[in-house]
Formats: structure tokens, C-alpha cells, sequence
């Protein structure tokens, strides 16, 4: 029997909080009321990267792409679409009937997209092992087995230039090699799913939307390097990518893929998971390796590195979750076609949490090299409501801001580093002309104020005392010196933190001020926040030419603060007034505006 | 399930492909549409549909789309089956039964040449 259609609903963390579990339920009790229960295929898939407009259903053969599905259209879904034929129109992402062959591919939002690590993201059920191993699962690890030496691995996955996705851009093979040189019996293979910037979970993404790739990847790892066991690091808050990755254990395990003597080679593999408490510095890989052993997640002096001397002093290859998510595809199909795509500084693709102003907000996987005007606007479609572009923020709190004048800086490790940011994980927060950059700054050290382990005092002090500084200044308290204070406090933390966390904690605070001079001065010397965030610095009028007086802001202040009588011009007591802007929303004569 | 070797992994995977393989629409470069309105199914679409899915099928075809649409707007003609290929183009059936469906994949998919018989003039 084959199937007419094939449902593949998002089983990702954001389609699922907006009830993609109910539609799943639904649309299959439907397909069996309505009798056509063996004519059609559910699938729970992997993130489609189109949060913006999730929770997404997409429908083959027809390739209807449906958005913002609710539990309630899976009956007409199944009635219209799947009996009748007719695609649901007010669910399509472009609410228009699709010409035969077109695909989903044509919307914008994929159109520049090249899906290598999320290859089976939307494509493949993550909790049936088979559906893998039929989108060529497990053909690297066969490979690996029986047909390339551990020194050949490591030459392929030197020749793709594949370097550390997790933020540093370590070339791959180099920490594989070393580890493998190193001398000991015992050595480990981690993976570092302790994701934690601000808005990124490309991560969480994969694991979820394709477990199996990063279990063969480790599995292939520790073949090349002399490992027999893997560790999985990964944050308590990612319970479905866990249970996932549990489900994909254990599959791999019953068919002999994990275990003693994989697939008959001799080879003995397995892994194990660890859970993180959701500690930000965890992600650092020797307090990673730390926290593992079961001490108190802090960092330690590097060297000795990891490779060297890592868990349990054994010699470690620890990389990220995207990085292993790429190996599979770099030893299946050949280092040098991988290296096709990208940058002579950088190869392959890299994922990208789009979110902040952006019109359409997700998951994006591009080739290296692609602008970030190309991600901004052709992918995430502009900014949202008409404002005006500001700046992206690239690299989480380790990262900095770029802006309208490098837009088309080919995105690779290296040309960010050159306009002050970096490649960080892979979050990227759009800004527009409302945020204002000082508050920004702020907010981002203010997460690595918490977040720091507190073991060296550069990182303890310096970043609490950035932090005061940059509230004093939203406060309208800022002194002149305050810039210098931010410069020399920076250089410090950089050249004496421990780990990278404090190093590059200043980062946010120097590219902003490299980039956005004239709005700290505006802050400092003026008293004034441009862009109308920082309460201490605004003051709400009326215009008293707009202002018709119907009354309906006086109405709607929570404090009383505006006054006046019907079809009188209103005034604003800027005493009593919280600023909270609920005035300036309601009034529909535009007459309220900030200073 | 039992431990796996390596020409077993390599066997379901073969296996578990073919299955995949009917999801994948890229690469298809045949598209029948079938179509099923109300008129369509009265007259017997979903007849013609069977039958062209268990042909395809049966010949081992996996560069087909088959798909199905409301009405084609030609309710004398039904059941009407478009299909679109890269040789002959665009061209419409009408009055399609079991049999003409199976002409259509062997004759018009497979052999390239178009069943005049049931050819109807219709903008597709």
C-alpha cells in the first residue's frame, strides 16, 4: 500500500508550544473518522526553520506549505485537502492556489537557503531510526569502519575546512589529531549542547529535528581518535531534544549502531548523556568537562587543552552540536565536495537564529559567504512594521553589533572578526531604529553578570562594573569620563579573564561603542535617548495643534497624569507620568509623541 | 530487533530508501493531476486515481507527481486528467476510465505519444 499524501508536521520546541502535538493527534484521528486513514501518512518531523509562521504543516505530493495551523483545521485539512483535493487556501503561506510544480523552495524565506546540517530537519520523522538510515544515515559511519584509516577520516575532515561551529572557529581536525596523538588508552568524545546565548537554538534544532546525525558523528570521532565513549552535554531546559536523543539511543543501540562490535567491525562505541543545570559558563569546554566530572561547572587555565588533558585528564575531542552534525555529510560524500561550498576562510554553511525586528524570524542555514543584508532582508524579509534598520547583534553576548554600512560583509569567521563582531554560535538579534543602543549593551552584560562563574576576579568585577557604569548613564547620570572608564575596565577583562566568557564579554560594550559614538554622548552630555527606551531620559507631550480633545489617553493613564476637559487640548503632568506609553498607542491623532 | 551487520544495514536501507523515495518530490519531473470535483468524482475520478497510482506503481515510475485538484471547469468532460510532462507538455483527457488511465502512464508517461481519442481542448 502506498500513501496518497504525506502530512509532515513540525515537531519542533516552537511549533509544538503553539499545540503542533494537538494537530498531529487531530489529523490523525480525522484521517481515520473521515476513512481515509490508510491513504495518508502523518509524519512529526523536525524544525521547518519558519518559526515566524508556525505551527507549519506541509503536504506532499502536492507540496502545500501551510502556516499558523491551528488543532481545530486538521478536519478540514483532511476533508478539503485530502479528500477533495483541494488545497486550504486561507492556510497557505501565500494564500494563493500553487502552479503545478512549484515548490516550497520558491518562498522567499528559502529561497537563498542551503540546507546541509538541518538536511533532514522537515524531511525525516527524528524518533524512527529507519526513516534516517534512509536518507543515507549511517553510509559515513560504514565508510569509517570498514573502508578509511583513523588517519583518513582526519585527512577528510581536513580537506572540508570544517572549523568549530560552537563560536571559536577551531579547524575540526586539529583537535581531532591532537587528541588522537596524544598519549593514554582512554580517551572520551563530547558534545557541547550547553547552548545558552540570548535567542539562539539552532542547537536544540538539530538535536530535535535529527538526532541520529550527531550520534554517528561522535561514533565516527571515536573511531579516528581511539574513543570508546561518548558524553553528551546537554541543558535540563531541552527536554524534547532529550528525550529525542534518548529514543535515537536507544534505536541505535537494538540494531547494533551503538554498543560492542558496531555493525560487526570490532569496534566497541557508546554514549552517554549528561544533563546541565542551564549554567551559561557551562558551555566553556574546560568548565563543560568540569561539570561532567561532577565538580562545580568553573573554567580552568588552558593549556593544558582539552586534547591534551580533558575529562578525567584523558585526552577529549570536544566540538559542538553543529559541528558534528556536519561530519556525517563530510565523510559520506568527501571532505573536498563539502569544501565546495563557503569561503576560501570558511567552508560549508552555518545556521542562524534569526529573531529581534525581523519580519520573519527562525531558522537559517546559509553557505558561508552569504551578507547578512542577504539573511536580513531577502530571507528575514525586512524589518517588521516599517521601522527603520538599525543593527544586528552576531554572537550572542560574546559578539558585537554591525551595522547599515556592513551589511554586505560576506559572513564567514573572518569578516565578522574584522568588523568587531564574531560568529559566536549562531544567534543573530535584528535591531531597529526603537532599541536603543545603550540599553543593549546593558542588557547583554547584564546576562553575563549573571552568568559568570565568579572565579576570576576580572570577569566578577569588571563585568559589574561595566554594568553599573552603562546604568548609570541610561539613568542620565553619565559622566564624561564614563567612556574611558568603559574602554579601560574592557581592555582588562579581555586581556585577564580567565575564559572566554569574561574575554569577550566586553564586546557588546566596545563594538557599540565603536559603531554608536553619538548616542552615548547623547546620553551623557545631553540627558537624551534617541530612540526613546530609556525612561529616566524621555518626557511624553502633546502636540497641542493635534490634540482634538476626545479624552480618550486621560482615560486610559494608569497614574491620572494627563488632564483636561472635552475638546480642550489635554496637557501631561510629567511628575506624576510612569512613561509608560500606553497614551501614546491609544491616541489616534498622533499628537503624543516623546522627547 | 536483532543487532545489525553490515550488509543488513545495508539491505534496509535499500528498503527504508524506496519508501522515502515516494515522499521526495524533487527531481519528479512528470505531473498528473487528477481532476476531482464534485462532477470528477460522480463521474468516477477517484476510480481513474486508484488506477493510475497502482500503474505507477506497478511499473515501477518514481518520477511522477500524481495530485488531485477541484474542478477543471469541463464538467461534460469528466473525469479529466491533466498531466504535464518535459516531452509533450501540457495536455488534458477527458472522460477517463481504468483503462485510459493505465494508457496514460504506458502510452503517454512511458511512451511518449499522446491518446488522441481522449484529448479534449482545455487551458491546463
Amino acid at each position: 500500500m502506498s500513501f496518497k499524501n504525506y502530512i509532515f508536521v513540525c515537531g519542533g520546541t516552537a511549533c509544538e508550544s503553539s499545540r503542533s502535538d494537538q494537530i498531529y493527534k487531530n489529523l490523525i484521528e480525522e484521517a481515520k473518522l473521515q476513512g481515509v486513514g490508510d491513504q495518508v501518512q502523518v509524519v512529526k518531523t523536525g524544525c521547518f526553520g519558519f518559526c515566524e509562521q508556525g505551527p507549519i504543516v506541509k503536504i506532499l505530493p502536492e507540496d502545500s506549505f501551510y502556516v499558523q495551523v491551528k488543532p481545530e483545521d486538521a478536519k478540514e485539512i483532511i476533508s478539503e485537502h485530502v479528500i477533495k483535493g483541494r488545497e486550504v487556501t486561507r492556510l497557505l503561506y501565500n494564500k494563493a492556489p500553487k502552479k503545478p510544480l512549484e515548490e516550497v523552495e520558491d518562498i522567499g524565506f528559502y529561497k537563498k537557503q542551503l540546507r546541509v546540517v538541518l538536511r533532514n530537519c522537515g524531511v525525516i520523522d527524528p524518533e524512527n531510526i529507519d526513516d534516517y538510515i534512509a536518507n543515507d544515515g549511517y553510509v559515513a559511519l560504514e565508510k569509517a569502519l570498514f573502508e578509511l584509516t583513523p588517519e583518513q577520516i582526519i585527512d577528510e575532515v581536513k580537506t572540508s575546512g570544517l572549523r568549530g561551529r560552537g563560536g571559536a572557529g577551531f579547524p575540526t581536525w586539529m583537535k581531532w589529531n591532537f587528541t588522537k596523538q596524544a598519549e593514554g588508552d582512554v580517551k572520551y568524545v563530547v558534545c557541547n549542547a550547553d547552548e545558552g546565548d540570548p535567542g539562539a537554538y539552532m542547537d536544540r534544532s538539530t538535536l530535535e529535528g535529527d538526532p541520529h546525525s550527531v550520534l554517528e558523528a561522535m561514533t565516527i570521532c571515536g573511531r579516528a581518535i581511539g574513543a570508546h565513549q561518548g558524553f553528551i552535554y546537554i541543558r535540563a531546559e531541552y527536554p524534547l531534544a532529550i528525550h529525542r536523543l534518548e529514543i535515537a539511543m536507544r534505536q541505535a543501540r537494538e540494531y547494533g549502531l551503538l554498543g560492542k562490535n558496531i555493525l560487526g567491525s570490532g569496534f566497541d562505541y557508546d554514549i552517554e548523556i549528561r544533563l546541565g543545570a542551564g549554567a551559561f559558563v557551562c558551555g566553556e569546554e574546560t568548565a563543560l568537562l568540569q561539570s561532567i566530572e561532577g565538580h562545580r561547572g568553573m573554567p580552568l587555565p588552558r593549556p593544558p587543552f582539552p586534547a591534551v588533558k580533558g575529562l578525567w585528564g584523558k585526552p577529549t575531542v570536544i566540538n559542538n552540536v553543529e559541528t558534528w552534525a556536519n561530519i556525517p555529510v563530510i565523510i559520506a560524500k568527501g571532505g573536498a565536495e563539502f569544501a565546495k561550498v563557503g569561503t576560501q576562510d570558511s567552508r560549508g554553511t552555518k545556521v542562524f537564529a534569526l529573531t529581534g525586528k525581523v519580519k520573519n524570524s527562525g531558522l537559517v542555514e546559509v553557505p558561508m559567504g552569504t551578507t547578512l543584508r542577504e539573511i536580513v532582508f531577502d530571507i528575514g524579509g525586512g524589518i517588521a512594521n516599517g521601522k527603520k534598520f538599525k543593527a544586528v547583534q552576531t554572537g550572542g553576548p560574546s559578539g558585537g553589533v554591525i551595522t547599515e554600512e556592513n551589511l554586505d560583509t560576506p559572513i564567514d569567521f573572518g569578516g565578522l572578526q574584522r568588523i568587531g563582531s564574531m560568529m559566536g554560535s549562531g544567534g543573530m538579534i535584528v535591531m531597529d531604529e526603537d532599541d536603543c543602543i545603550v540599553d543593549v549593551a546593558k542588557f547583554y552584560l547584564n546576562f553575563t553578570v549573571d552568568e559568570s562563574c565568579g572565579k576570576c576576579f576580572p570577569c566578577r568585577i569588571g563585568g559589574k562594573s561595566l554594568y553599573n557604569i552603562l546604568d548609570k548613564i541610561t539613568l542620565g547620570n553619565g559622566t564624561e569620563d564614563d567612556i574611558d572608564q568603559l574602554k579601560q575596565i574592557s581592555l582588562a577583562m579581555q586581556k585577564g579573564s580567565l575564559c572566554a566568557l569574561g574575554q569577550t564579554a566586553p564586546n557588546p560594550v566596545l563594538s557599540t561603542l565603536r559603531y554608536f559614538p553619538e548616542e552615548y554622548e547623547a546620553h551623557i552630555k545631553e540627558k537624551r535617548c534617541p530612540s526613546g527606551k530609556c525612561k529616566k531620559l524621555i518626557r511624553y507631550t502633546i502636540d497641542p495643534q493635534k490634540c482634538i480633545g476626545c479624552t480618550a489617553c486621560s482615560r486610559k493613564c494608569p497614574v491620572g497624569a494627563i488632564t483636561g476637559e472635552l475638546k480642550k487640548t489635554h496637557s501631561i503632568n510629567t511628575s506624576v507620568c510612569i512613561k509608560c506609553g500606553v497614551c501614546k498607542q491609544t491616541c489616534k491623532f498622533g499628537a503624543i509623541s516623546i522627547e | 530487533m536483532a543487532k545489525l551487520s553490515l550488509e543488513e544495514l545495508r539491505s534496509l536501507r535499500a528498503k527504508e530508501s524506496e519508501r522515502l523515495k515516494k515522499r521526495n518530490i524533487h527531481g519528479r519531473d512528470c505531473h498528473i493531476v487528477v481532476c476531482m470535483g464534485t462532477c470528477g468524482i460522480q463521474a468516477g475520478a477517484k476510480i481513474v486515481l486508484n488506477a493510475i497510482v497502482d500503474e505507477l506503481e506497478a511499473k515501477g515510475l518514481d518520477n511522477v507527481i500524481v495530485t488531485q485538484s477541484g474542478c477543471s471547469g469541463s464538467c461534460k468532460d469528466e473525469p479529466v486528467v491533466e498531466v504535464h510532462t518535459p516531452a509533450l507538455g501540457s495536455v488534458a483527457y477527458g472522460h477517463v476510465d481504468a483503462k485510459v488511465a493505465k494508457d496514460i502512464v504506458n502510452e503517454h508517461i512511458i511512451g511518449g505519444k499522446i491518446i488522441s481519442d481522449h484529448k479534449i481542448d482545455l487551458e491546463v
